[in-house]
């Protein structure tokens, strides 16, 4: 047990000792450099840093949307550009398509027409080598001919100059109408 | 050391065996038991109050050593109570940008007090060092000098001045009357009844936790027959007590704190 020093009468109850407040500055000093440069420096350090990362995560998340929102736009474009190219692309086949068929058919028809032309030509060719031997040969026969009428010519000569005059006529008309054919 | 450990046990009084002592005011002021010179002295009351700031610089390091964005069990606690001093004492007072500049004032007299406070219902030490004037009196001129300085800084020695002294809107003649009544309440009253209560409030305290102490100390031992039965009820109204008093710490602490944070508020608002 220790002695009570005494409590100061009226208003001395009111002002400090000096020990006291040397004692209560120390503690407060103390206390203050706990609180104001090691406690609350580091709470709002944290606080601040809290907040810039939700800050920050909203932020990303804007962005990223953004550019979702961005390239959704794109595709749809670019959707919108290939429509349109495979329109396009269509309708040059189309007419591709037409203008090879009409050059398809004007070659055809070229070619039919060359073909019928040679045809034309071996025709006329052929119709006169066969119009040559066939001339060769009414030559002979027509010599035939007249070896048997002048074998029987003796008897009677005015007829076989008629029979021989007869025979030349239808040859002759003979060829005219075959060529006419 | 010895000399430490014989001075806490707490209870002066009842003790002797020769009838009840109750509590005065003589044991906030006890006998010194170190001495430098004749001028320092170190007693009790030092003793609890150098105690309580360890501790509370001890949990406040605990707190607040490892920070980081997602907090343990530790800063979380730490997280808590200065989120209470910010959101709660001085955004409730100022605007943000005041409040986060003033934070570390506040929570330094919320803390402070509020651990200084708490030895009043702590067993052995059983006294707030907050009973005598000397800690309220220092945080009381602390927040004058704060919110004198943030008026001035805010509008100017002259507007700050006329705006406290001379409130508009008064006819002429009233200034002879309001002018001596606002200096009074504003620079004077303020400090002082932030002294006073705090003071008081710890006083009270400890007189009402020590005399039911004492009277069931004293119903137990020396009380005849009957008598000692009603030492229960004493007894229970000591419980009750410890706890009212528990909540009269914290709500002097924040009293205190927020009273401050209104009257930086108002200074830096005020036009």
């Amino acid at each position: 047990m220790w002695l009570a020093s005494g409590a100061p009468e009226g208003i001395g109850l009111f002002i400090p000792p000096w020990d006291d407040v040397i004692i209560s500055l120390i503690c407060l000093g103390a206390i203050a450099l706990a609180v104001g440069k090691y406690a609350a420096p580091r709470y709002l350090e944290v606080l601040d840093q809290r907040a810039a990362m939700i800050e920050g995560g909203v932020r990303r998340a804007e962005a990223a949307e953004a550019e979702i929102a961005q390239i959704r736009a794109g595709l749809e474009a670019e959707k919108e550009e290939a429509r349109v190219e495979a329109a396009r692309v269509r309708q040059d086949a189309m007419s591709d398509a037409a203008a090879i068929v009409a050059e398809a058919k004007t070659k055809a028809g070229a070619e039919a027409r060359r073909i019928e032309e040679a045809a034309q030509r071996q025709i006329d060719s052929e119709r006169r080598a066969a119009e040559v031997s066939l001339r060769r040969d009414v030559g002979a026969l027509a010599g035939e001919l007249a070896e048997k009428i002048v074998g029987e010519s003796l008897k009677d000569s005015a007829l076989a100059s008629r029979v021989i005059d007869r025979f030349l006529r239808d040859l002759e008309s003979q060829s005219r109408a075959g060529k006419g054919v | 050391m010895s000399s430490i450990a014989s001075a806490l046990p707490a209870a002066s009084t009842g003790g002797e065996g020769g009838g009840m002592h109750m509590p005065t005011l003589d044991e906030l002021f006890p006998a010194p038991f170190w001495t430098v010179g004749d001028w320092f002295e170190f007693n009790r009351i030092d003793l609890i109050r150098v105690i309580a700031t360890v501790a509370l610089v001890t949990l406040i390091y605990l707190g607040a050593r490892r920070t980081s964005l997602v907090p343990g069990r530790g800063q979380s606690t730490f997280e808590l109570a200065m989120g209470f001093v910010h959101k709660q004492i001085c955004e409730a007072a100022m605007p943000p940008q005041l409040a986060r500049r003033y934070l570390p004032f506040i929570a330094t007299i919320f803390f402070g007090v509020l651990a200084l406070n708490i030895t009043g219902v702590l067993p052995f030490l059983n006294v707030s060092s907050n009973a005598l004037v000397t800690v309220p009196m220092i945080l009381a001129i602390c927040a004058w000098v704060a919110f004198v300085r943030q008026g001035i800084k805010s509008h100017g020695l002259g507007h700050y001045l006329a705006d406290n002294l001379f409130p508009k809107g008064a006819p002429k003649w009233m200034y002879v009357l309001l002018t001596p009544i606002e200096f009074l309440s504003t620079f004077i009253l303020r400090p002082v009844t932030l002294t006073v209560r705090l003071m008081a409030n710890m006083i009270a305290g400890h007189f009402l936790l020590t005399a039911f102490f004492v009277m069931t100390s004293y119903l137990l031992i020396e009380g005849a027959g009957a008598l000692k039965g009603l030492a229960l009820l004493t007894a229970a109204a000591s419980f009750a007590f410890v706890v009212f008093e528990i909540f009269i710490a914290g709500l002097q602490a924040f009293i205190f704190a927020i009273l401050t944070s209104v009257y930086i508020g108002l200074a830096q608002a005020e036009h």
